[in-house]
């Protein structure tokens, strides 16, 4: 026989030995292979192009201006990035920031109380909202989409409703004189002097939520947990992992960072808008899928999250500073997306074979 | 029951050492009625056939023996004491561990990751403890070797893989863990010659080492090779049951189409 298969299957393959056939990593192949590549290069590109053509980005106000803006966008984006490779969406994301800050305002204006204690009254909120998200989508199995888009309009609905009813205007301002304020604002709306600049202390919780989110991911049991619920759930639930806690457990925490960002703006401008928030979970939906994550779910990075949303940050600044009309941002962010998309496609190839 | 066939029919009445024994299990989707009143009985430390058509409802009982959806009707008892498995982490607890059939592998994960998904090892305490992956990528090794001829390598996505690597990564988890029962849907069915020589010599170890397999098979001559029992399902109900020595390759045939009623 001169067929070299029969050859050899006659003489059998060493039991054991890895496939000859299979190429090794190289630490370039690797790197390519991140989910966060296309933002990391497009945050790069945006940095030098911005760093070229304004004086001031480069500037301590400049570099605080940009990343103050990117901080709290970047918070939510953290979190959405680990639903979505959980495989679920959050519309309700966005107006969640306003729906806990007015909570929070309400509380310690309308009735006196410690903010602290309000603080704490608008996290149980948050979460139970989240709960109920995720409670909805798991019991029902419609898709997180349109649960949490009822969810966005009812949030909505009751922000400006109980707004109206209890200020008689469509915000609620006044915080500052409420006790706690100080210390409250010091944990999420100080700011520390680098470099001759005030920084704002958002910034350093939304890298605490990039590092805290990353080590989850890759480094625990629940991080194994987000990408195999989000992959293919099923088999998932066959081998035993707790789906339906897991994806709860996602929607309770995009609900907590919508807490988080929604304390950092009432105790920063001491005033909120009952429409604010709106629009924003598509902004949070984009910067995790310029940071790599899939629509699909099961793929995707924290950290490449939180550099979609310093690209957004970068962007939005770098236009001001370079005095264009602020229509063009548009059009770089259409741009970006579609080019962050197009990288991570042709990367994500790759990725497949890929270390982790 | 009549009998026509001239052999020793199997009782679903269960020998005191059996390890698990399924009482009047029944399960419908909607209005399908995938299982009927099945009883069967699996001996310990034997290998356990369950054959029957396409449709027959064997990987429907294999998901209700391993927790994934439980039964509308019936009893299970294992090892001895009466159980309810309410999800397949009870069952793998209690020491059942399963190669479905669409093998219930995560695409996007690693190989070593797959092995280890929900029995992920971890360094610390609390909210504190790490994955230890170096543990689990070497463990991982030792456990992909015992089986494959082309180890498919353990860092790599399990979506590169392909069919018959994919299935000796489903079947290395379920062996891996020192359980009692490993239950084995079509384990075989898209492996080439030399693999599927590899696992039949797997599933005989798991034997040699104690326990009990229940093999879900549509190539007869593999069952009769391997299996000490064989119980035979039709339209969701169960037709017969045979000690693999008292039948034959032909007779197991008429079984599964009806040709032969016992
Ligand atoms: N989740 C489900 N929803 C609805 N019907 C189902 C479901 N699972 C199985 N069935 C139905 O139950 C019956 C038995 O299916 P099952 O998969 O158990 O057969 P099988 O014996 O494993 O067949 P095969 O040899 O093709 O694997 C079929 O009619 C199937 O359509
Ligand atoms: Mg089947």
């Amino acid at each position: 026989m001169a067929d070299p298969t029969a050859v050899r299957a006659a003489r059998g393959p060493t039991p054991g030995a890895p496939d000859e056939r299979v190429r090794g990593q190289g630490l370039l192949g690797r790197l390519v292979a991140r989910p966060e590549l296309g933002a990391l290069l497009g945050a790069v590109g945006v940095f030098v192009f911005f760093s070229a053509i304004t004086d001031q980005f480069l500037s301590p106000l400049g570099v605080a201006t940009w990343l103050d803006d990117s901080a709290t966008l970047g918070i939510m984006a953290v979190a959405v990035a680990l639903l979505m490779i959980g495989g679920e969406f959050d519309l309700s994301a966005g107006v969640m920031t306003a729906s806990t800050a007015l909570v929070t305002a309400m509380l310690a204006t309308r009735l006196g109380w410690n903010v602290w204690l309000a603080l704490l009254l608008s996290l149980a909120f948050a979460l139970a909202v989240g709960a109920f998200n995720g409670f909805l989508v798991m019991r029902t199995g419609l898709p997180s989409f349109i649960v949490t888009l009822g969810t966005f309009f009812a949030l909505q609905g009751l922000n400006l409703g109980v707004t109206r009813l209890v200020t008689g205007t469509v915000q609620v301002s006044g915080i500052r004189s409420a006790p706690g304020y100080e210390s409250a604002g010091f944990v999420f709306a100080s700011t520390v002097d680098l470099g001759g600049h005030a920084f704002q202390i958002s910034i350093a919780w939304w890298v605490g939520a990039a590092v805290i989110a990353s080590l989850v991911l890759l480094r625990s049991r629940l991080g194994n947990w987000i990408f195999a619920v989000g992959g293919a759930a099923g088999s998932a639930r066959a081998v035993g992992v707790p789906v339906t806690r897991t994806k709860i457990l996602l929607f309770m925490t995009t609900a907590l960072a919508g807490w988080l960002v929604g304390t950092i703006n009432i105790l920063r401008f001491a005033s909120v808008q009952a429409n604010q928030g709106v629009g924003l979970e598509f902004q949070f939906i984009i910067a995790a899928v310029i940071g790599g994550c899939l629509l699909t779910g099961g793929f995707g990075s924290a950290v490449g999250a939180a550099i979609g949303a310093l690209i957004f940050g970068m962007v939005r600044q770098g236009i001001v500073f370079a005095r264009w009309d602020n229509d063009w941002f548009f059009l770089f962010l259409g741009v970006l997306l579609l080019g962050a998309v197009l990288v991570n496609n042709t990367f994500r190839r790759r990725a497949e074979r890929a270390r982790r | 029951m009549t009998q026509q066939s001239g052999t020793a029919v199997l009782s679903t009445e269960a020998t005191a050492d059996a390890l698990l024994v399924a009482t009047g299990i029944s399960k419908s989707f909607g209005n399908v009625r995938a299982l009927q009143d099945v009883s069967v009985w699996l001996p310990r430390g034997q290998i356990t056939a369950l054959i029957g058509d396409n449709g027959a409802g064997k990987s429907t009982l294999v998901r209700v023996l391993s927790g994934v959806h439980p039964a509308d009707e019936g009893s299970l008892t294992f090892d001895g004491s009466p159980v309810r498995f309410a999800s397949p982490e009870d069952a793998r607890t209690a020491g059942i561990e399963t190669v479905h059939q669409n093998l219930a592998l995560i695409d996007d994960l690693t190989v070593w990751q797959n092995l280890f998904l929900n029995r992920e090892l971890v360094r610390g305490f609390g909210p504190l403890s790490f994955l230890d992956r170096k543990r689990m990528q070497e463990q991982a090794e030792k456990m992909l070797s015992r089986l494959s001829v082309n180890v498919p390598p353990i860092r790599s996505k399990v979506r590169r893989l392909s069919g018959g690597q994919r299935q000796a990564v489903a079947i290395s988890r379920a062996a891996g863990w020192g359980s009692k029962l490993v239950i084995m849907d079509e384990p075989t069915a898209a492996l080439g010659v030399q693999e599927t020589a590899r696992v039949e010599e797997l599933v005989k170890g798991l034997r040699a080492d104690g326990m009990t397999v229940l093999l879900i098979s549509h190539n007869f001559d593999q069952v009769m090779r391997l299996a000490d029992q064989v119980w035979v399902m039709r339209a969701g109900r169960l037709a017969a049951g045979r000690r693999t020595q008292d039948t034959d390759g032909e007779e197991l045939v008429g079984l599964v189409t009806g040709a032969i009623t016992s």
